[in-house]
């Protein structure tokens, strides 16, 4: 490159940086309204930057422009407290498309930790939040809640504490989430009425379930289905379940590793899951009434394979799992199905259950007549169930810009 | 002699007064880019105190209003000369380019004497940009005589007598420009709630007598056309004892939940739409198990349990002032009892599952 185009390319930059401001937050007196303000005049390519250092809120923060980075100092020294919080669902709400939060702590919300709702392009970036008494009811929901949002980015965050699920994924499109931990909380991570999402090299430990890919009824999307589950570790998940009754997490066994309902194409490979005492990989069928026509209820075209799977199943937390880990020998398998084939809509047998491929084996199929009958549970003990090689979600590609943000 | 030149001097002064009429609502500062710093740049009072609308500025009310934590509203609506509301059978009417919605939030010294010591806390102004709607809160100073805008929000102690006459201190929150979005949303893009042709179908104390809302709209030239009165929807009174209970009831979850809970609101993630075009009974919360409500749930099972107030989240939410539980989750720091009790009567008479 001779003189000229480099001092060009040089002025380029620099008039590109000029259109770009930053604006800083210090912590201290006002912090709410200084931050919240900064949220607000924020334009699209600024930056809110927050100074290292502990803030405390008093109430909900949100973003509403698009293009705008919100950046602390690092997940340990950018503390936003939110203990003495007022009011608003959550600690901070995120609108807006194209916007990344990174670097910074939240702590103790009143609900949800970090939520975006109908966002596109949301990365969550080295991130911790934590509820920091620990497991407790009174915990928020959700930590990081990206929902009805296409292209989310979700990586190196910590999520500990929370009452749902720590890194909870709904109703979303094109979804990758890497490098993170969640633990002590219900569920680590939940991907629920979602479509195409990577979840690897995450540990998700002391939860009361690993990971979770479910599809419920009754909701704008539904239809959840690939799902590539892959690298993890999701090892000893024993915390006791404290999610509020009602919430469909409160119906996860305490000790599950992976647990999969009413979804499809969902791909379990290559994890190390170990020393969880219910399971370690679950796969069940949604067991309440609904009455929605479009949602289907059970597990289908299901791959488990390849997977380094440790001791799990010796004290399974859920009904009829005590009886039926002692009628195999007093370890439930690698592999739990409950085995509901008929569609309840239809009451016909549904062939995409016949497109499993459960090669972890042994597995246990419950052959229950319906979901949830356990009594009518007739089970059988199979090496592994399913031949065929089912084809393996793509690999989910976000937009370039965005890819580049992760590690 | 002087009694004479007093009335003179009255005379005098009213003259200067009809030749100098008070200078109209300032079009160019409702369109500003940069919204004023005071509320008085509006000129839509004819007074610092804004007590008195100027010309053109119309009080209205609505038959079942949200629920503010007790506070009195008083709500106007400004358009631009000679620009009309269309018509809308559902949704708010399509209020043109230039329209201003004000309303002032006020507390009397004691709830219990509303008309009475009143304080004006905050008027907000919902304003139809050329670009869009905005919301701008304007939070009124001590001595009552400016309102300055506080885009950031605010939280005010607020020293009442309640209703039941023991000194209460209510934690007002102003919200900030996002969290007015939170509830005036419509797939992202901010827009009215209230002037709805079924929520305004009912008659308001004019000074210059009572008229229906929506007779006085077209009257005065607001309202461009629509269906003869007859034919207009009409939003139940949440208070008015002569309606049935489940229109008040369901009028109230629409005034009170619905601006988020339906298909484009912010809550639309939820799948629990309480907004009065809603007709499905499980959609409506009957049997609906919550999503994302975590301990928002107070461990019960569905949003409506019908016969059982005691087992419907909707209930618990309602009753509870702690965030991350309480709803709606902006706008309240106290419980509305009279509003709870409504929906508990609703939902004890709705006839149980077998």
């Amino acid at each position: 490159m001779n003189r000229w185009a480099l001092m060009t390319t040089i002025a380029v930059f620099a008039a590109g940086q000029a259109e770009a401001r930053s604006l800083e937050i210090a912590p201290g007196d006002g912090a709410q309204e200084r931050l919240q303000t900064a949220l607000l005049d924020a334009k699209p390519g600024d930056e809110v930057v927050l100074a290292a250092g502990r803030y405390v809120m008093d109430d909900g923060l949100s973003l509403d422009v698009d293009g705008v980075t919100v950046r602390g100092a690092g997940q340990d020294k950018t503390v936003l407290s939110f203990a003495g919080q007022k009011g608003a669902g959550e600690g901070l709400l995120i609108t807006s498309d194209r916007v990344t939060v990174r670097d910074l702590a939240v702590e103790d919300t009143k609900g949800d930790g970090i939520k975006a709702l109908g966002t596109d392009q949301i990365s969550f970036l080295n991130l911790r939040v934590e509820w920091t008494r620990g497991p407790d009811e009174k915990n928020g929901a959700y930590g990081v809640y990206p929902v009805s949002s296409t292209n989310v980015l979700i990586d190196r965050v910590t999520v500990r504490g929370a009452s749902d699920a720590g890194i909870y994924v709904g109703q979303s499109r094109n979804i990758v989430l890497k490098n993170s931990t969640a633990e002590f909380n219900v569920a680590g991570i939940e991907i629920e009425n979602s479509m195409n999402a990577d979840v690897f090299d995450n540990v998700a430990t002391h939860n009361a379930g690993g990971v979770l890919v479910f599809d419920l009824p009754g909701l704008p999307q539904m239809g959840g289905h690939s799902t590539r589950v892959f690298r993890n570790r999701i090892v000893q998940n024993d915390t006791p379940n404290f999610a509020p009754k009602g919430n469909i997490v409160a119906s996860v066994p305490t000790g599950t590793g992976v647990m999969v309902m009413a979804n499809r194409d969902v791909h379990v490979f290559d994890n190390d899951i170990d020393a969880n005492q219910s399971a370690a990989v679950l796969l069940v069928a949604y067991q309440k009434t609904f009455t929605d026509p479009n949602y289907n209820p059970l597990p289908r075209a299901i791959a488990v394979t390849g997977n380094r799977i440790g001791r799990n199943g010796w004290a399974p937390q859920f009904p009829g799992g005590a009886e039926l880990a002692a009628a195999v020998g007093g370890v439930l398998p690698p592999i739990v199905w409950d085995g509901v084939v008929t569609d309840p809509r239809t009451g016909a047998i549904s062939p995409e259950t016949g497109r499993m491929s459960l090669a972890d084996g042994p597995v246990l199929n419950l052959r229950l007549p319906a979901a949830g009958a356990m009594d009518k549970a007739n089970p059988d003990l199979a090496p592994k169930i399913g031949d065929a090689v089912l084809p393996q979600p793509a690999e989910v590609k976000l937009p370039a810009a965005q890819a580049a943000l992760g590690s | 002699m002087i009694r004479r030149l007093r009335i003179g001097l009255a005379a005098v002064c009213a003259a200067g007064l009809l030749g100098a009429a008070p200078a109209p609502v300032a079009l160019d500062a409702v369109l500003a880019d940069t919204p004023p710093p005071t509320l008085s740049a509006y000129r839509l009072f004819l007074d610092a105190q804004g007590r008195r609308p100027n010309a053109g500025v119309t009080p209205y009310a609505l038959n079942t209003p949200l629920f503010s934590d007790y506070a009195e509203k008083f709500r106007y609506v400004w358009l631009p000369p000679d620009a009309k509301a269309g018509w809308r059978d559902r949704g708010v009417l399509d209020l043109p380019v230039g329209a201003v919605l004000a309303k002032t939030f006020a507390y009397p010294a004691d709830l219990r004497r509303p008309d009475q010591k009143l304080r004006f806390i905050e008027t907000r102004l919902l304003i139809h940009k050329p670009t869009g709607w905005v919301a701008l809160p304007y939070v009124w100073n001590a001595d009552q005589t400016e309102a300055v805008l506080k885009r950031a929000g605010a939280r005010l102690d607020i020293d009442v007598t309640d209703q039941h006459g023991a000194s209460a201190t209510i934690d007002y929150a102003v919200p900030n420009a996002n969290q007015c979005k939170t509830c005036h949303s419509l797939m992202g893009e901010m827009a009215p709630i209230g002037p709805k042709a079924r929520n305004l179908n009912g008659e308001f104390a004019y000074p210059d007598g009572r008229e229906n809302q929506i007779t006085h709209w077209r009257r005065v030239g607001l309202l461009a056309s629509g269906p003869a009165l007859a034919a207009v929807p009409r939003t139940a009174r949440w208070d008015d004892r002569k309606a049935p209970l489940a229109d008040r009831a369901r009028a109230y979850l629409d005034g009170n939940c619905g601006h988020c809970h339906n298909p484009q609101g912010m809550a639309r993630t939820s799948g629990l739409f309480l907004d009065l075009e809603e007709t499905d009974p499980s959609v409506q919360g009957l049997g609906k198990r919550p999503v994302a409500a975590g301990r928002g749930s107070g461990d019960l099972e569905v949003a409506i349990d019908p016969g059982h107030p005691e087992r419907s989240i909707i209930v618990y939410r309602m009753e509870s002032r702690e965030p991350g539980v309480m709803m709606p989750e902006l706008g309240r720091s106290l419980v509305h009892e009279e509003g709870v009790a409504l929906v508990r009567a609703y939902i004890a008479a709705l006839p149980r599952e077998p």
